[in-house]
């Protein structure tokens, strides 16, 4: 029986994944940041011994617990998902995403919630040393929980170390470490992780610009913004670095996406880059793209036409010789199946290997159009300009709070701290946009060339869809009013004066 | 060592202030999600099909026309 599946309920399973990622993501890069942000804090206060470091310490470590909490459970939604909306895709590739989602959850999360208890409840408990070793250890745990939800992330963008079996219609792990260390997952751990530090950083020099502006705390939030700007800059070398990586992956694994980024519709050797409209550095793209002066990026037309040259010399396919070989493939697969079927171990033998040739474009076998092959373009292009923009605004933000905290005229230039206070709100847009061009610029597919988003999808009634993304979307936004208003109460609050620290 | 870890936890959520808020938005979001969303929303598609069954299901999935 053939399923048909609508176009609307396709659009609505992504937006409600988007929506649960989305909000997901509103709480994992504070996590990351501010976790380390506290060690750093910790840190100089056991070496110093100093009493004033542990106030400051417990006042950032009850923001942290606040959003670690209102965070919790955010991922399991979209756990669920996978079972509800994306059964198909869930059945394809569950040897692969299983693994790291078990070890992320029984190793990585176990660590964390363990040494968080440690955290809040051991300050008069165990000793410095031990209580600092938990701290770490928390922040560590949250950071290797990362790693294996990008490893599965990683995996959907470059699908590698796996065979397809059509027998059980799944991919199955032939390589581990293929999976956990593919180049596309570190270059996407490193960019992803750096830039939850730099979401710690803003948030801790933003909510220091405000008890500044205040005159509040003066001592404590000058503190705090040494440790936030000098930790911030940091994080945006690394950043920097690791999208440079992440630009030579997604041009060499994902072209299209990169085309897409960039509104590059017609290809070239010297490809610019666009800042906004006719403003455009030259050659710039060629050199993000290849770290070369000269050399092709192919853009959206070149893609879909294909005829130009690959980096191994062969020449690229067009959209209609991938579709093409695509359904072959399909009809190989369909062919396996029904000489196994009939116990024609010989005909499926046949099958299979017409199968495995073609695999490469399995994916392409479901797609009616080339136009389906291009994501949303406007959407990807403005993302990342977001994405890149408010980075650049951060940099320099840090550059000239430490140069400020140098000279020693902070107070004298009270719009640099409203504009700190003001980058809190756009960090976290910043660090939605740069998921924003990750995931909608790898459309149409939810495994890169293998799985299309339209056989990924559950055949559920759109009309229930539609429920659970309003539903999700009331209360979500209950939460995060909940959240916000806890959080402001306990900046507007300050850091405990007695020493004793309660969350 | 089992009634010391006992009682780090004890006292730890005695002295909360601000966490039993949390424990208490923590614990509405759970039932939420576990009890009502878990419950009538996310049913799982192919629980309770054989393993043969969900190969077919996906299979006809990725092979039909979209």
């Amino acid at each position: 029986m053939l399923l048909s599946i609508d176009a609307s309920l396709i659009d609505w399973s992504r937006a409600q994944f988007a929506l649960t990622a989305i909000y997901h993501w509103l709480f994992v890069p504070l996590t990351l940041g501010l976790g380390v942000i506290i060690g750093i804090m910790e840190t100089i206060y056991v070496l110093k011994g100093d009493e004033f470091w542990r106030r400051v310490v417990k006042f950032w470590m009850k923001l942290f617990g606040i959003n670690f909490a209102i965070g919790v459970a955010t991922g399991l939604i979209l756990e669920f998902e996978f079972g509800t909306n994306w059964s198909n895709y869930s059945w394809i590739v569950g040897d692969i995403f299983g693994a790291p989602l078990a070890i992320e959850g029984i190793v990585a999360f176990f660590m964390e919630a363990t040494f968080i208890a440690i955290m809040f409840f051991g300050w008069e408990k165990v000793s410095r040393n031990f209580h600092l070793a938990s701290t770490w250890l928390t922040v560590i745990g949250a950071t290797i929980s990362a790693w294996w939800i990008l490893v599965a992330n990683a995996w959907m963008q470059h699908p590698v170390g796996m065979e397809f079996n059509p027998e059980t219609v799944r991919n199955e792990m032939v390589s581990f470490a293929a999976v956990a260390f593919s180049p596309t997952a570190v270059v996407k751990f490193f960019h992803t992780v750096s830039s939850g530090w730099i979401t710690g950083s803003v948030f801790v020099v933003g909510v220091s610009c405000w008890f500044l502006l205040r005159r509040r705390e003066v001592k404590f939030a000058k503190a705090s913004m040494a440790v936030g700007t000098a930790f911030g800059l940091a994080a945006c070398f690394f950043v920097m670095v690791s999208g440079d990586s992440s630009g030579i992956n997604v041009a060499k694994e994902q072209p299209m996406k990169l085309a897409s980024f960039e509104g590059l519709y017609d290809g070239s050797e010297h490809a610019p880059f666009t800042i906004v409209g006719p403003l455009k550095i030259p050659n710039m793209l060629t050199f993000l793209a290849t770290h070369k002066h000269t050399a092709f990026v192919p853009g959206i037309n070149d893609l879909l036409n294909g005829g130009y040259k690959l980096a191994d010399g062969s020449t690229a396919l067009s959209a209609e010789q991938k579709m093409f070989r695509g359904r072959r493939a399909m009809t190989s697969f369909a062919a396996f199946r029904q000489a196994n079927k009939q116990g024609n171990m010989a005909l499926a033998a046949v099958a299979e290997k017409n199968l495995q040739n073609d695999m490469p474009y399995f994916g392409y076998g479901r797609i009616q159009q080339r136009a389906e092959l291009v994501p949303p373009v406007n959407l990807v292009f403005w993302s990342f300009r977001v994405m890149i923009g408010l980075g650049m605004l951060f940099v320099l933000l840090f550059l000239v709070l430490t140069y400020l905290q140098m000279k020693r005229k902070l107070n004298d230039y009270p719009i640099i701290l409203y504009i700190g206070v003001w980058c809190i709100p756009l960090v976290y847009i910043c660090s939605e946009a740069g998921w924003i061009c990750a995931e909608v610029g790898r459309q149409p597919w939810a495994i890169q060339d293998l799985l299309p988003v339209n056989a990924a999808v559950s055949s559920l009634q759109t009309s229930s869809v539609q429920l659970t993304f309003f539903i999700f979307l009331a209360v979500f936004t209950l939460l995060l009013i909940a959240e916000i208003r806890i959080m402001c109460r306990a900046i507007q609050k300050g850091p405990e004066m007695s020493g004793e620290t309660k969350i | 060592m089992l009634r010391s870890v006992l009682s780090f936890y004890r006292d730890g959520f005695r002295r909360m202030t601000t966490g039993r808020i949390l424990w208490k938005i923590i614990l509405i979001k759970l039932f939420v999600i576990f009890i009502v969303l878990r419950i009538f929303f996310f049913k799982p598609v192919m629980s309770g099909l054989s393993p043969q069954q969900k190969q077919t299901r996906v299979a006809t999935a990725v092979l039909s026309a979209p």
